[in-house]
């Protein structure tokens, strides 16, 4: 089978997005997360992140977040179709500003809170989730 | 998605006042994506609940925005400081603007 030089053009191009398309899909949750901050930096601590080493089932990983002193915590999944999970934001009457869920999970992928601390600034807490079956249906 | 929904909460039914108490909710939702396809391979149109409250006597003690991440059947888990008797609200908002919602009582004991 003989390529022509177009077809070679083509199927470097198919494979140049292919590997091109993990960042996208990396760069739109950076995206959500800057819009979030407003592009502030993020501080790693004062935030803590549960969630299960390895989840059988992406269709429902326990997640779990805590931020004293937060007013809003947003949890993304840096994997997904749709980064954004969920967005807390904790009234006068919250006794704690901790939460659980629980969430979908496209893959294998890691999952970010960021917390936003009533006197402005940003913290950020990650973890990796190992997903045997993924949790989008497609 | 108007039938079917039940939304289930687990409130003490007594506090001391000034107490924190652990609140756990969870409604019955298909929580549709709108990522997954059909078997002619159309998309199945999303259908979730995007946002839901929890209020104490008028006052927010949570206020959540979801997004098709999370799983059918959107279970919370929070705290909520009880300062008096009163009621809790719980309010859930669907994507086809139904509003589903339950209260709790809670007594100072």
């Amino acid at each position: 089978m003989d390529f022509t030089r177009r077809e070679t053009l083509a199927l470097g191009a198919g494979a140049a997005a292919m590997a091109v398309l993990p960042f996208q899909v990396q760069a739109a949750a950076d995206e959500a997360m800057a819009e979030f901050t407003g592009g502030a930096e993020a501080a790693m601590g004062g935030i803590e992140l549960t969630a299960p080493e390895i989840a059988e089932n992406g269709n429902t990983v326990p997640v779990s977040v805590s931020a004293p002193g937060a007013t809003a915590i947003v949890i993304y999944a840096t994997g997904n179709p749709t980064p954004g999970v969920a967005t807390f934001n904790f009234g006068p009457l919250a006794a704690s500003q901790a939460a659980s869920t629980r969430i979908r999970l496209a893959g294998t992928q890691e999952v970010v809170a960021l917390a936003k601390m009533a006197d402005g600034t940003f913290a950020k807490a990650s973890a990796t989730v190992k997903v045997t079956i993924g949790g989008c249906g497609g | 998605m108007a039938s079917g929904v039940k939304p289930r909460v687990k409130v003490p039914k007594t506090a001391a006042a000034g107490e924190a108490i652990t609140i756990k909710t969870l409604i019955s939702h298909k929580m549709e994506s709108g990522q997954r396809k059909d078997k002619e391979g159309n998309v199945i149109p999303r259908s979730i609940i995007n946002r839901f409250t929890c209020e104490f006597n008028g006052e927010s003690v949570v206020d959540v925005t979801l997004e098709p991440a999370i799983s059918t059947n959107p279970y919370f888990e929070f705290d909520a400081t009880v300062p008096e008797a009163g009621e809790f609200k719980f309010t859930w908002y669907d994507d086809d603007g139904s509003v589903y919602d339950t209260s709790k009582k809670v007594a100072i004991g």
